[in-house]
């Protein structure tokens, strides 16, 4: 008892300690994984909280309704827009006319890029003649080339889905290019060795093992597309959610931009939804091999 | 006729301010029909290399390697190749797997399926044609890669390492297995291992390769394979005084070179 009392005693560990050190792993998950976890519950209560924070500071008075209007005011706004249209345009004119503009240019980018980017992965001549143009043009903002678009192609559809088109083309040529790389050398050299001509091994297994390359590079891809609306129905447009958000901006009418901006986010998540559900249908295999 | 390699060396040109790297130097073998040809050595001996060679997926830079008399240039159909692993297609069931290469071939897919179900069960992979590959173990996996190799019915079976990511246990059961399936159909194989034992025993030819330059320095004729193929058990096999003798003279060959290395 003596001996055990002499000992110093064991300091309880800090608070950094504490926090820093690797927990045991519930049933059924790995030790270690970077990040694993349910969020869904997280992302809920994350989401309310902001339009809590909103609504407080509207609900308050701590902010003018010019520069941010309440949640309600937006809802309303909607329901008005719904129903009268904006600018003499129903609502969903405006939805259904950005939207065939911005996957309209998607389709477009993916069914000339796709290939491409593929020939470009395949061939060094392809490489060689298309990597200069397509990565002078990416950095580059679409609205420093807007102004070209217009002396050259007009006010009318060309030039806005032109836009749009090039800033879907750039990332979904890149990742179909960096695809062709995902296939292992021993994948194509068994191709090869059942006697496979170059066709076959690009038709099955190159292309396959690239797919989940490029379907990510298409979520990406129409990211940009979205991205790129605003600056496409900025000149000469009477329609459009780019549109209604940038005329109603002009006649500061705050209430009408946040709502185009959720309409704008709705649209771009639910079709991210959908592409992810292709992606687990499609390649189930991703990452496991 | 079967499969001859006469004087070939392979020599990478210098680079990066470093001289030529002689991988292979003057290599001389024949793989007769029916014959099991095992290489061993020290890592960089040019093991992988030659069977590069013999897949067709290297030239060589001088010598020649001819398969029936008829000068080998590329992959081909003939020599189908079992690799250590990532080999497969996982976009693939275990069945499409199996009957990838008589697609390549423009076989109508009933018989091709029909062909493919045939090396399945002989491989024990019955009941699995559905399975995504990935779904598999290791040992299934590799299975399914040999079922695969043999439905093209190729002349030369190149294995490179096929067992060398499998636990100790399942890799005597493919061991076993591998002898058993080379008996049924008659093929000459060329077998690279870096395990002794694995050599002296699946082997009816053991070629123990040195490196720097890789070559090949010694040739034993092995009677094991044969042995456990007429009905003696492998362990029995394996503990035979032959048997070990063989295996402590190997591993000494072996052990020099690595020392030599060092």
């Amino acid at each position: 008892m003596t001996e055990q009392t002499s000992q110093t005693p064991t300091k309880p560990p800090g608070l950094w300690k504490r926090i820093s050190r690797s927990r045991p792993t519930k049933p059924g998950q790995t030790y270690g994984v970077p990040g694993q976890g349910n969020t869904l519950w997280l992302s809920v209560c994350s989401i309310l909280f902001f339009i809590f924070v909103w609504w407080l500071v509207t609900f308050m008075g701590w902010v003018k309704p010019l520069f941010v209007p309440s949640p309600m005011a937006i809802v309303s706004k909607f329901i008005s827009v719904w129903n009268n249209g904006y600018t003499g345009t129903s609502f969903l004119d405006h939805v259904v006319i950005s939207t065939v503009r911005v996957f309209g240019a998607f389709l477009l980018a993916c069914v000339i890029g796709i290939p491409l980017g593929l020939a470009m992965g395949m061939s060094p001549i392809m490489r060689g003649i298309f990597d200069p143009p397509i990565e002078f043009y990416r950095p580059i903002p679409p609205l420093a080339y807007l102004p070209l678009m217009i002396i050259w192609f007009g006010i009318g559809e060309t030039s806005k889905v032109l836009l749009i088109f090039l800033s879907v083309f750039a990332p979904v040529v890149l990742g179909a290019r960096s695809g062709v790389k995902s296939a292992a050398i021993e994948q194509i050299h068994a191709a090869y060795s059942f006697g496979a001509t170059r066709w076959q091994v690009m038709r099955y297994v190159i292309m396959p093992s690239a797919m989940p390359e490029i379907l990510t590079a298409m979520r990406i891809g129409v990211g940009f597309g979205w991205t790129t609306l605003v600056a496409a129905e900025m000149v000469a447009s009477t329609k459009g959610l780019g549109y209604m958000v940038l005329s109603a901006s002009q006649f500061l009418q705050t209430p009408v931009v946040i709502m185009g901006i959720f309409v704008i986010a709705a649209i771009a998540f639910a079709f991210d939804l959908l592409m992810r559900f292709v992606e687990r249908r499609l390649v189930p295999w991703k990452g496991r091999m | 006729m079967g499969l001859n390699i006469e004087d070939v060396s392979v020599v990478y040109p210098a680079a990066d301010g470093r001289p030529p790297v002689e991988a292979l130097s003057r290599i001389n073998l024949t793989i007769e029909d029916n014959e099991f040809v095992v290489a061993l050595g020290a890592s960089g001996c040019g093991k992988s290399t030659l069977l590069n060679l013999i897949a067709g997926f290297l030239s060589p830079s001088f010598g020649s390697l001819t398969l029936d008399g008829a000068r080998v240039s590329g992959p081909g159909a003939d020599r189908a190749v079992v690799f250590q692993k990532h080999a497969l297609l996982p976009w693939l069931n275990v069945l499409d797997n199996v009957a990838f290469g008589l697609q390549i071939q423009g076989v109508a897919e009933a018989e091709r399926k029909k062909v493919a179900n045939k090396f399945l069960s002989m491989l024990g992979l019955d009941g699995f044609q559905d399975a995504p590959v990935y779904s598999l173990s290791g040992g299934m996996q590799q299975r399914v890669g040999i079922a695969r190799a043999l439905t093209c019915d190729p002349r030369v079976l190149l294995m490179d390492e096929p067992l060398g990511a499998l636990d100790a246990l399942t890799r005597e059961k493919a061991q076993e297995l591998i002898l058993n399936i080379w008996n049924d159909t008659h093929k000459s194989v060329f077998f690279i291992t870096h395990s002794v034992e694995e050599a002296l025993f699946m082997g009816t030819k053991l070629v123990v390769m040195s490196p720097r330059p890789g070559r090949i320095t010694h040739v034993f004729d092995l009677p094991f394979s044969r042995q456990f193929l007429d009905g003696m058990p492998a362990r029995q096999v394996k503990a035979s005084p032959k048997f070990i003798e063989l295996r402590e003279e190997v591993l000494k060959i072996i052990f020099a070179d690595e020392e030599a290395a060092a």
